[in-house]
């Protein structure tokens, strides 16, 4: 496998150093917000922390986390850390109501941006000489454009494609011979479907290589779906406005979750119900806080994205820790009998087991009685009871095992459950008090 | 030539599941000869023996049933008292374990079968042919 860097020596930094970098950045972005933003002032005042109360990494957790909320307080100018003056950019996150998270950028944060997206890159191959089809919203929205920077800072030829008007994107891509797209994946998959539709061989009559998708979160049967589709890697891709933009974190070569750029951001992941970090290796919430960021840093952000790390050394000898694909939000957490459970984890073991389709739902019963019920696979059933009791007892000891609850297991004919089309909804919980 | 088959349907336990195969049959102007479910609790395996097996599967399948077809043995059981007892016993002195069994009946007091799935076919036939037994062949079937 060929492993490239953008920055070696960052990329490879030793994990002595990473955290010695981290732990500076971290008292100095603290002192700033600290100094420089009342109302982080007045959170440090009321957790009763100051700056100076930050001596090691692991103090991080004494710092209250930022939420959503805290961007709409003083809106929208109130958690700059700059003047004004410095200011050359504001992008815009959707929330689902209201007004939208406004995010402001200096000059140099731009830049950092830019350089990180570098990173990600050259990290999957991507060079000099490629062409990236950039087909995220140029706008408020952050994705295209520090993914645009990032492209022309490595020297690759970017075709500021934007969204939609999908015959359009398939002829550029035919022209201009791109090697590379951005794209939200369920987009990317409506593309190569109709690239298919249209008689073009993409082996052949394009040159595409690479995408990068991200933006919404999509399973690895999807990925390997457009791969195939199109003969091409694809690589998953994290990042929020809130932090800047796309970029956070990027898989390399490997495939095998994203690593996030640990000088930038310093990474947690806690039980989203009582904010305390996870056990090695669990599900939780993402928490970051930007390490690097000028306009406006944001401490111990709450991303609601879930993931884990995996914290084995990544064969491409970066350092740099990486997360899994982001495997949902954190507020489809649910507890039964006193655990925290999301419906991922429920899923990843369903999907581990030969004999069941791919729907499934939870439901919730009163005295906390968790009932799962799964489609079981056609091709599974071959006319034996017995074999559809053992796949049963595996199915509830699988899950026993991992979210240590043991659920009511119910097994349905195919295709009677809802589609699992994105936002089915997973959990009923029928429980009243 | 002594192998029959059954159709075997996944069914949840709900109001209504039989009727609704029973009627996928009719409508087809499928015969069924014999008969048997299993159930356990929540869901239940329905064994069916029909004079056209792969008209009945092609039929389920296309319905988006989970069906499978296995194969069975018949053996004729005489018709007086303790009849089905001695087919049983010979079965077993044979070795043969029986795992689903349905009772299929040509002509009414005059001929019935013992039908009954194995868990391995060809062995079990060779142990069981061959022994003055009458065993089910696709001819009874009609
Ligand atoms: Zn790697």
């Amino acid at each position: 496998m060929d492993v490239s860097f953008w920055n070696r020596e960052i990329e490879t930094l030793p994990e002595k150093e990473l955290k010695k970098l981290q732990l500076e950045r971290l008292k100095r972005v603290v002192e700033v917000v600290y100094n420089k933003v009342p109302h982080y002032r007045k959170k440090f005042e009321e957790a009763g922390v100051k700056p100076s109360d930050i001596k090691t990494l692991e103090d991080i957790v004494k710092l209250p986390f930022t939420t959503k909320e805290d961007l709409f307080v003083d809106y929208p100018y109130g958690l700059l850390a700059v003047p004004k003056e410095e200011v050359i950019r504001l992008h815009t996150s959707s929330g689902t109501t209201g007004k939208p998270k406004a995010i402001f950028f200096t000059k140099k944060d731009i830049d950092f941006g830019a350089e990180l997206i570098a990173r990600c890159l050259v990290m999957s191959g991507t060079t000099k000489g490629d062409v990236l089809q950039n087909s995220m919203t140029y706008g408020l929205f952050t994705g295209a454009f520090i993914m645009h920077y990032g492209a022309e800072k490595v020297g690759v030829m970017v075709i500021p494609a934007g969204p939609g008007n999908t015959e359009r994107q398939i002829e550029l891509m035919k022209t201009f011979g791109t090697t590379c797209f951005h794209m939200t994946p369920s987009y990317a998959l409506y593309v190569a479907s109709v690239i298919l539709e249209k008689g073009i061989d993409p082996r052949k009559d394009l040159k595409i290589k690479r995408a990068y998708l991200g933006a919404e979160p999509y399973s690895e049967e999807t990925r390997k779906k457009i791969e195939d589709m199109l003969g091409i890697d694809v690589y998953n891709c994290y990042g929020l406005s809130e932090m800047g933009g796309p970029g956070v974190g990027f898989e390399c070569v490997y495939k095998n979750g994203l690593h996030i750029w640990e000088d930038a951001f310093l990474a947690e992941i806690i039980n989203p119900q009582t904010g305390e970090p996870v056990k090695e290796g669990e599900i939780g919430e993402l928490i970051l806080t930007s390490l690097n960021r000028e306009a406006m840093p944001l401490i111990r952000y709450r991303t609601r994205d879930l993931t884990y790390f995996i914290n084995e050394p990544c064969p491409c000898g970066r350092i740099h820790r990486r997360i899994s694909r982001i495997l949902g939000r954190s507020d489809d957490m649910f507890i039964v009998r006193g655990v925290n459970i999301f419906p991922q984890q429920i899923e990843a073991v369903l999907m581990s087991i030969k004999g069941v389709a791919q729907n499934y739902q939870i439901v919730l019963e009163n005295y906390d009685e968790m009932i799962v019920k799964v489609e079981i696979d056609r091709d599974f059933f071959d006319g034996r009871v017995e074999r559809l009791l053992k796949l049963r007892e595996e199915i509830i000891e699988k899950l026993r095992k991992t979210i240590l609850v043991r659920p009511k297991v119910e097994l349905l004919e195919p295709g009677t459950l809802p589609v699992s089309e994105g936002k089915a909804k997973r959990v009923i919980d029928k429980r009243t008090l | 030539m002594h192998k029959v088959e059954i159709i075997s349907i996944f069914v949840e336990n709900k109001p209504g599941k039989l009727e609704k195969i029973t009627k996928i049959l009719a409508d087809s102007q499928i015969n069924i000869l014999g008969f048997s479910i299993t159930s356990v609790k929540d869901f239940g395996v329905i064994k069916i023996f029909v004079d056209k097996t792969q008209e009945a599967y092609q039929l389920f399948k296309e319905k988006g049933f989970a069906v499978a077809i296995t194969p069975a043995i018949g053996i004729e059981i005489v018709d007086k008292p303790g009849g089905l007892h001695e087919v049983v016993k010979f079965i077993s002195s044979k070795g043969v374990n029986i795992e689903n069994a349905l009772v299929y009946v040509p002509e009414s007091r005059k001929k019935a079968f013992f039908i009954f799935e194995v868990d391995n076919f060809e062995e079990s036939l060779g142990a069981l042919k061959n022994n003055g037994y009458n065993l089910l062949t696709k001819d009874y079937i009609k």
